[in-house]
């Protein structure tokens, strides 16, 4: 079988931030997302919206220049106020076209 | 009654000691936990019972008698805020978006306050109106949108308006709150009688565990109050003091009775913790969180779920004499 490497990009936010994010990254090229609610705990602590769940993990396979533009786009918008982190890594995929 | 045994009666209800188990639990470190989805259900079956019943009362109120507190409602949404946010502002102890966060939390109404006060009428025989429930949502918009536009009048916002407007309008509070009302307005008391035995019955039930989990919730807020400091602390005793007398006089002016006064009163010191913190943290992200969860949940609904509410109560039979 034949794979083409793409990149996944991860972001874990407090979650208040998933409807906007989710828009956003279709907006910037994402195909499909994969939201999952996610606890823990880091730098910033208080949620606003704790009841509801504290935080949901974002995922989506996209090309490389793609994975850029999401992370540039939530550093620029969300880092200096909001609990955000963002990160990627390469990962193997059929049916690489499904994801570009 | 005298107001000691009043105040001792309410200290040893179902749903204040229901609290002090939460706090307890959270406090001991216990394994208690409420899951997500019982508290969400809680919250549904709370705020939608609590709008069925009003717009049920409402369907047999007359216009005239609604109006005088409805719009007495309305100017208190609007006045409260700007109290807050001039008391935070003129003490230089917050900024602009911190205090704008702050007013826009205790111009609202915390809805567990509200259902608080009802019941401790209805225990000490001095209910408040049936239609109390449609009050609840006029108070609960305009103080959002007040003291965002504060903040927003001042100076350029890194957040979104509209988006907090949003949030608070189609929020699941005023949602379940309103479409119960219209509901129960549109079914009247005839029609709400078949799903009565659910939404009426268990109502106390549900509000108790729920009262379990806010105790939790609001224990674990507990840990921050070194970090918000005494002035917040006393910010929220006395402001909801001065608030919630503010309120029973407004009331009592519209003439509404000792038990509707006292509630008016208590839903206008109490401070929201579903509907601002979205809202607020999507229109001023740069406002501490901390500050105004701490605030809201750790001091001022603890103080008026124990002491606030037998004081407005109080206060509202000293005007009525």
């Amino acid at each position: 079988m034949s794979y083409v490497t793409l990149k996944l990009v991860t972001i874990v936010a407090e979650r208040i931030l998933a409807d906007r994010l989710s828009e956003e990254l279709r907006e910037l090229g994402a195909r499909g997302l994969t939201i999952t609610d996610v606890t823990g705990s880091g730098s910033r602590g208080v949620r606003a919206s704790e009841w509801e769940g504290a935080n949901v993990k974002i995922e989506s396979v996209v090309s490389p220049a793609v994975a850029e533009r999401i992370m540039a786009h939530v550093a620029e918008h969300y880092f200096q106020y909001y609990a955000v982190i963002v990160y990627a890594h390469p990962v193997d995929v059929v049916r690489g076209d499904k994801y570009v | 009654m005298q107001p000691l045994d009043i105040l001792l009666a309410n200290l040893l209800s179902p749903i204040v000691l229901a609290f002090v188990l939460g706090v307890i639990a959270s406090v001991v470190r216990s394994d208690l936990k409420f899951p997500e989805s019982l508290y969400t259900a809680l919250s549904i079956y709370l705020l939608f019972a609590i709008g069925l019943k009003g717009g049920a009362e409402l369907s047999q109120t007359p216009v005239r008698v609604f109006l005088g507190p409805a719009l007495v409602t309305v100017a208190l949404g609007i006045i409260t805020p700007i109290i807050a946010y001039n008391v935070l502002r003129r003490t230089k102890r917050m900024d602009r978006a911190n205090a704008a966060a702050l007013a826009a939390h205790y111009g609202s109404v915390s809805a567990v306050t509200f259902i608080a006060a009802q019941a401790f009428g209805t225990l000490n025989g001095e209910p408040a109106e049936g239609y109390m429930p449609a009050l609840v949502a006029l108070l609960e918009v305009p103080a959002i949108v007040v003291a965002l536009m504060i903040a927003f009048v001042r100076s350029k916002r890194a957040g979104s308006w509209q988006a907090a407007l949003h949030e608070v309008l189609a929020g699941k509070s005023v949602v379940l709150l309103l479409g119960g009302l219209v509901i129960g307005l549109l079914a009247g008391k005839d029609g709400i009688e078949p799903v009565e035995p659910f939404f009426v019955s268990g109502f106390k039930g549900a509000l108790t565990l729920f009262l379990l989990e806010m105790g939790m919730v609001a224990a674990r807020r507990l840990r921050d109050l070194r970090t918000v400091g005494l002035y917040l602390v006393a910010f929220g005793v006395l402001l909801p003091i001065v608030h919630g007398a503010l309120g029973v006089w407004a009331g009592t002016w519209a003439g509404m009775s000792i038990g509707g006064a006292a509630v008016l009163g208590a839903m206008v010191s109490s401070a929201s913790y579903i509907a601002a913190p979205a809202a607020v943290r999507i229109a001023l992200p740069e406002a501490n969180p901390t500050y105004y969860l701490t605030a809201s949940l750790g001091i001022t609904f603890p103080f008026n779920l124990t002491l606030g509410i037998p004081l407005y109560f109080a206060i509202a039979r000293w005007l009525a004499l």
